[in-house]
């Protein structure tokens, strides 16, 4: 098994608070089924859309946000799969692909030779 | 924890309702952003956390912090009420103050103040109701334009109008006020039998919609109710007539969606809970002077609620209820319903008869069961050819997949004379 990091780009945050809902329920679903088959290391945490960007040998301090709105890191997860083709399998079920948003699926860079 | 269906949508009301009352009614768009921006928090934190122990006082607990930040960010972009400036204007008064306003008293009657807000007399009845459904029930413009059948764009303009309407009342409406309460508390009851008939018998084909619509009107009666200056002998009829009504809601499409008449619904699924509620509903409103319209819709309703069989119904009560409703709030409409009571009462000829001497029944001439009850009452006279001809009328009129379809079996029924299928009637009630 190895490691993945989901981050998880952009995805409209408009919508009623009926498409809202059901959204929502989606992605709970979609991560209780990746929890219940033992993919889930970490379920991770969603990030704040502002803070501080540090830049430079000057330490420049600008507010965020960091990107265009649509690739915003909304936040992330931590998954265990066999291997890469596997992990992305997996992300096909997020919710965000449903709302113009984007799954970045990265490997855990692994501490052994 | 499993959230309860409606959840978003009917939070959404309740704090669009608290914010505007602090905010003011012209800052109605901030109020609504402010529940956006509390909706996305919930959205991303209870999807990786779960749903919390108590999801609506979360949410109530996130937009006030939200408010909070909004208030400080627009204190001097925007004008508030002179209170809340004086609040806002140092932090020593910012947030207690704001604790405050969202104390459980305070925002116990917002829902009620937004309903009242929302039937301004300068908003017409189908401007009332479209807000109603965006504000306090929380549909969205496209869920707004699916239940009425609308575009998107004609809707989103009707609710644009009616939201200028409101910013220019600045406050949310006083219902601690009794005179003020007791003038608009008509347009009120009007506005909600409008929103529930829209379910009942409105155009739109999907019934998840129309029934969402019933319920939603009965819930903001059920608020209406609580309030000492709301609950009259009119209230409780107007609830009592959407019981009577929604007991039989489930019926009104068999089971592989067609639309299926009161003749041939099957009565032992009726819900006796709502009828047993709408009885006891019914009796409380029998108090004090009025006779209202709700009051005879709800009797009518209830003679056939309580009717075992089809055969069972008194005609001649509905009738005579029809006649007095027809003295208090004449329309072609009730006219029609009653016209079709005498027909089952007194035989198809004196329906057809009273059907073609209403009044203004040009006014009618857009609805498709006015063509359908003349074409019901011919083919039970045995005209089968004239009855075609105006189930055909009807068919050419009518708004939705499960009208249609009901309407062509008619038309098969009449083509097919030789079969000497028993008459029906479309019953309007």
């Amino acid at each position: 098994m190895s490691e993945f990091v989901f981050l998880y780009r952009g995805g409209s945050r408009d919508g009623s608070p009926a498409e809202m809902q059901q959204v929502m329920q989606k992605w709970m679903n979609w991560l209780k089924g990746l929890g219940e088959k033992g993919h889930i290391k970490d379920q991770g945490q969603p990030l704040e859309r502002t803070g501080k960007l540090v830049k430079g040998k000057q330490k420049t301090v600008t507010d965020g946000p960091f990107a265009e709105a649509k690739d915003i890191v909304g936040g992330y997860t931590l998954i265990q799969a066999r291997d890469l083709d596997q992990a992305v399998e997996l992300s096909k079920g997020c919710p965000i692909l449903e709302r113009d948003g984007a799954v970045e699926v990265r490997p855990v860079m692994k501490m052994s030779m | 924890m499993e959230l309860s269906e409606h959840l978003f949508r009917h939070e959404a009301g309740h704090m669009v309702a608290t914010l505007t009352r602090l905010f003011g009614t012209h800052n109605l768009a901030l109020a609504e952003d402010v529940v956006q921006d509390a909706f996305c928090r919930a959205f991303e934190v209870w999807k990786v956390r779960g749903v919390p122990e108590n999801p609506s006082a979360w949410l109530m607990a996130t937009a006030k912090n939200r408010a909070i930040d909004a208030l400080r960010r627009e204190r001097t972009a925007r004008t508030f009420e002179p209170e809340l400036s004086r609040l806002i204007q140092s932090e020593w008064t910012l947030a207690p103050g704001v604790e405050e306003l969202f104390a459980a008293n305070a925002i116990k009657d917002d829902l009620l103040r937004m309903m009242f807000s929302c039937c301004h007399p300068r908003l017409g009845e189908e401007a009332q109701i479209a807000l109603m459904l965006n504000i306090l029930c929380g549909f969205g413009v496209d869920e707004v334009a699916g239940a009425f059948v609308r575009t998107h764009s004609a809707i989103e303009k009707r609710i644009s109008r009616a939201k200028r309407v409101l910013a220019s009342s600045k406050k949310l409406f006083d219902v601690s006020a009794g005179a003020e309460f007791c003038s608009r508390l008509p347009a009120v009851q009007r506005a909600l039998y409008l929103l529930f008939n829209e379910g009942y018998h409105g155009a739109s084909p999907e019934s998840a919609v129309r029934v969402d619509l019933c319920r939603e009107a009965m819930r903001l009666t059920a608020i209406l109710l609580e309030h000492p200056f709301g609950v009259t002998p009119a209230t409780y009829a107007l609830a009592a007539l959407m019981h009577l009504d929604a007991a039989r809601l489930s019926t009104r499409t068999d089971s592989s969606g067609n639309l299926s008449s009161l003749f041939d619904q099957d009565r032992s699924l009726w819900d006796s809970k709502l009828i047993a509620e709408g009885q006891r509903l019914l009796d409380l409103s029998a108090t004090g002077p009025d006779l209202t319209e709700y009051h005879l819709e709800a009797a009518i309703a209830w003679v056939h609620a309580t009717a075992g069989r089809i055969e069972d119904t008194n005609w001649g009560q509905i009738v005579a209820l029809y006649d007095t409703l027809m003295t208090i709030r004449p329309s072609p409409v009730v006219a029609l319903n009653r016209a079709i009571a005498i027909g089952q009462h007194e035989g198809p000829e004196r329906g057809l008869q009273e059907i073609l001497g209403i009044a203004n029944h040009s006014r009618l001439a857009k609805y498709p069961f006015y063509f359908a009850a003349l074409g019901e009452f011919e083919s039970r006279s045995g005209k089968y050819e004239q009855a075609q001809e105006q189930f055909e009328r009807a068919l050419g009129l009518a708004r939705n997949p499960m009208e249609r379809s009901f309407l062509r079996k008619r038309i098969q029924t009449c083509e097919g004379v030789a079969a000497s299928a028993p008459g029906r009637a479309i019953a309007s009630k």
